[in-house]
C-alpha cells in the first residue's frame, strides 16, 4: 500500500514534468512538420517565456490571468522574428545550413541574454503568485500547481487539436507538411503558414516556461537547454511531425525521468532519457506513431 | 487572348531548359503542349504556375504581367494546377483534399457551388469523401487532383501529364471529362502530355516543344497530319 502510494505520487510528479515537455515538444514537431528543421532555438523560447513571466509577476505586478496571454504573445513574437530573420532567408539553402543557423540562434539567445544588463547568468527565484497547497487524496497528494499544469496543458492541447484538424489554417499546415510545392499550388501562402506555425509553437513553449516556473521556481538563462533536448527526444520518441506523438512522448519522458530519480538514482535522470533516444533510434527511428521505414 | 508568353528563358537546376519560348492561349480553348522527355514541357508549366522563376521573358495574363508571381497569388487570379503524378495529399480525406483546393475561395456559397459542381463532374468521388486519398486507385486520384483544382474556381487549368501511369481506358475517361469541363464551364486548359496521340485528339491547338524551343504550332487537327509529327510522335502509338 505504501509502495503503491509512492508510485502513484511519483507518477503525478512525472506527469507534471511530462506535461511541460509535451508543450515544448509540440513546437519542435510542428516546426519539423512544415520546415523539416529541428529548431534548436526552441528550448530558448521556452526560457524566454519563463523570464517574461518572471518580469511580469515580480517587477510589474501583472495579475496572473494576464501573465499567460502576455507571455505567450511575447514568445510568439520571438518565434515569429527568429523565423523571419534567421530561417526565411535560407528557404532554398541546403538543410544543413538551416540546422547550423538554428544552433547559432540558440547560442546567440543564451549568451546575449546572459548579459548582466539583461537576464543575467545567475539563477533567479521565480515568484509564484500564489501559495502552494497540497490536497491529500489518501493515495497521493496533488498540489494546486499540478492541477493548474494539468488543466492548462489539457486545455491548450484541446485548442491545438481543434486548430489543426478543424480549421483551414490547420488543414494548410498539414498540407504543407506533406508537400510544400503542391500546397502552394492550392493557393496556400506557404511563408504565411510557416510563420503561423512558429507563432503557435512558440506560444506553447512560452506557456511551458510559465508552468515550469511555477513547478520548479528557479530560472536561469540556460534553463532551456536540457528541457529543450529532452522535449526534442520526446518528439522523436512519439514520431517527429506527429502531434499526438509529441504529447505521449513528453509524458513518457517526464515520467521516466521522475521514476528513475525516485527508484534508481537521481544522477541517472538525464542519462535515462538519452538511453531512451538510443533505443528509439535503434529499434524504431520513426517513433511510436511513425510509419515503419527501412532507412533511417 | 487569355495569356501571352513571350521569349521565356528558364533554368532548371544548372541547365537551361527553355530557350525563348513564346506562346498564346486563347479564351476558352484547350491547348496542348507535346514533346519528348526533357523537351521542357514540365518546366514550362511550372513556370506558368509560378513554381519556377524565368531568367527572362514575360508572361501576361488578362493583360497583366504575372512574371515571377508566387503560385498562391496566381491561384487567386484563377490559374489552378493539376500537378504531374497527381500528388494528392494521401493522409487527408478526399473531402479535405477538395477543401484545400478551395483554400482561396472565401465565400461559403461559392465554395458549396464548386463542391457540388466537382462531385457532379466526378460522381465516383462522392462515395469516397471520407476515405483517405491515398487509398484511391490511380484513376480516382487523378479525378481527385482535377477536382481539387476545380475547387479553386479556375479560369485557366494547367494539367501536367494527366495520362501518366493510367490505363488507356481511364486516360480516355479523364480526357473526355476535361473536355466537358472546358465546354460546359468555359474553363481554358493548358495540358502538357507525353502521349501526343491523346493530346492531339482532345485539344484545339497544339505546340510542339523540342529541347526547350517551340518547333511547331497550329490547330491540333492540322498538326496531327504533319509528316514530321507523325514520324516523331505518333509513329509508335499507331502500332498500339
Amino acid at each position: 500500500m505504501e509502495l503503491l502510494s509512492y508510485v502513484l505520487q511519483q507518477l503525478i510528479n512525472g506527469l507534471q514534468l511530462g506535461a511541460v515537455y509535451a508543450l515544448i515538444a509540440l513546437g519542435y514537431t510542428m516546426v519539423y512538420g512544415v520546415l523539416r528543421l529541428i529548431n534548436f532555438a526552441h528550448g530558448d523560447i521556452f526560457m524566454f517565456g519563463a523570464f517574461t513571466a518572471y518580469y511580469l509577476i515580480s517587477k510589474w505586478d501583472v495579475p496572473i490571468y494576464l501573465v499567460f496571454p502576455i507571455t505567450m504573445a511575447v514568445t510568439a513574437l520571438l518565434g515569429f522574428l527568429i523565423e523571419k530573420i534567421a530561417y526565411k532567408p535560407l528557404r532554398s539553402a541546403p538543410k544543413i545550413a538551416l540546422l547550423i543557423t538554428a544552433v547559432g540562434v540558440s547560442l546567440f539567445l543564451e549568451y546575449f541574454l546572459s548579459l548582466n544588463s539583461l537576464f543575467t547568468p545567475n539563477y533567479i527565484g521565480f515568484p509564484r503568485p500564489f501559495e502552494v497547497t497540497g490536497y491529500d487524496l489518501r493515495l497521493f497528494t496533488i498540489t494546486n500547481v499540478q492541477l493548474i499544469i494539468f488543466a492548462v496543458t489539457a486545455l491548450s492541447l484541446l485548442l491545438l487539436y481543434l486548430l489543426i484538424y478543424y480549421t483551414k489554417y490547420g488543414r494548410a499546415m498539414r498540407a504543407l507538411s506533406h508537400d510544400r510545392e503542391v500546397a502552394s499550388l492550392m493557393g496556400i501562402p506557404v511563408d504565411g503558414i510557416i510563420s503561423f506555425t512558429f507563432i503557435v509553437g512558440a506560444a506553447l513553449a512560452g506557456l511551458g516556461g510559465i508552468l515550469y516556473g511555477f513547478a520548479y521556481p528557479q530560472i536561469n538563462v540556460f534553463m532551456g537547454i536540457m528541457p529543450g533536448i529532452k522535449s526534442f527526444i520526446a518528439a522523436v520518441l512519439g514520431g517527429i511531425g506527429i502531434i499526438h506523438g509529441a504529447v505521449l512522448g513528453g509524458l513518457i519522458i517526464g515520467v521516466s525521468e521522475v521514476f528513475v530519480s525516485a527508484f534508481i538514482s537521481s544522477t541517472l535522470r538525464d542519462g535515462v532519457i538519452f538511453f531512451i533516444l538510443f533505443l528509439v533510434l535503434l529499434l524504431k527511428p520513426s517513433g511510436i506513431f511513425g510509419k515503419w521505414i527501412d532507412k533511417v | 487572348m487569355l495569356m501571352r508568353i513571350s521569349h521565356l528563358y528558364v533554368r532548371y537546376g544548372s541547365v537551361r531548359a527553355l530557350h525563348g519560348v513564346s506562346l498564346e492561349v486563347n479564351e476558352g480553348e484547350i491547348l496542348s503542349i507535346i514533346g519528348a522527355n526533357g523537351a521542357g514541357k514540365t518546366t514550362l508549366l511550372k513556370t506558368i504556375s509560378g513554381l519556377l522563376r524565368p531568367e527572362s521573358g514575360d508572361i501576361d495574363y488578362r493583360g497583366r504581367n504575372i512574371t515571377g508571381e508566387r503560385p498562391d497569388r496566381l491561384v487567386r487570379m484563377g490559374i489552378c494546377t493539376v500537378p504531374e503524378g497527381r500528388r494528392v495529399f494521401p493522409n487527408l480525406s478526399v473531402k479535405e483534399n477538395l477543401e484545400l483546393g478551395a483554400y482561396t475561395v472565401s465565400r461559403r456559397r461559392l465554395r458549396q457551388q464548386l463542391f457540388d459542381l466537382t462531385l457532379h463532374t466526378f460522381p465516383k468521388l462522392k462515395e469516397r469523401l471520407s476515405q483517405d486519398a491515398g487509398t484511391l486507385s490511380g484513376g480516382e486520384q487523378q479525378m481527385l487532383a482535377v477536382g481539387r483544382a476545380l475547387m479553386g474556381n479556375p479560369q485557366l487549368l494547367l494539367l501536367d501529364e494527366p495520362s501518366m501511369g493510367l490505363s488507356p481506358i481511364i486516360t480516355k475517361e479523364i480526357f473526355s471529362l476535361i473536355r466537358s469541363i472546358n465546354a460546359e464551364k468555359g474553363i481554358s486548359v493548358i495540358l502538357v502530355e507525353q502521349n501526343a496521340h491523346i493530346a492531339l485528339e482532345h485539344s484545339h491547338r497544339t505546340y510542339v516543344l523540342e529541347t526547350g524551343r517551340v518547333v511547331m504550332e497550329g490547330l491540333s487537327d492540322v498538326v496531327k497530319q504533319d509528316p514530321a509529327v507523325i514520324e516523331a510522335y505518333l509513329g509508335c502509338e499507331s502500332l498500339e
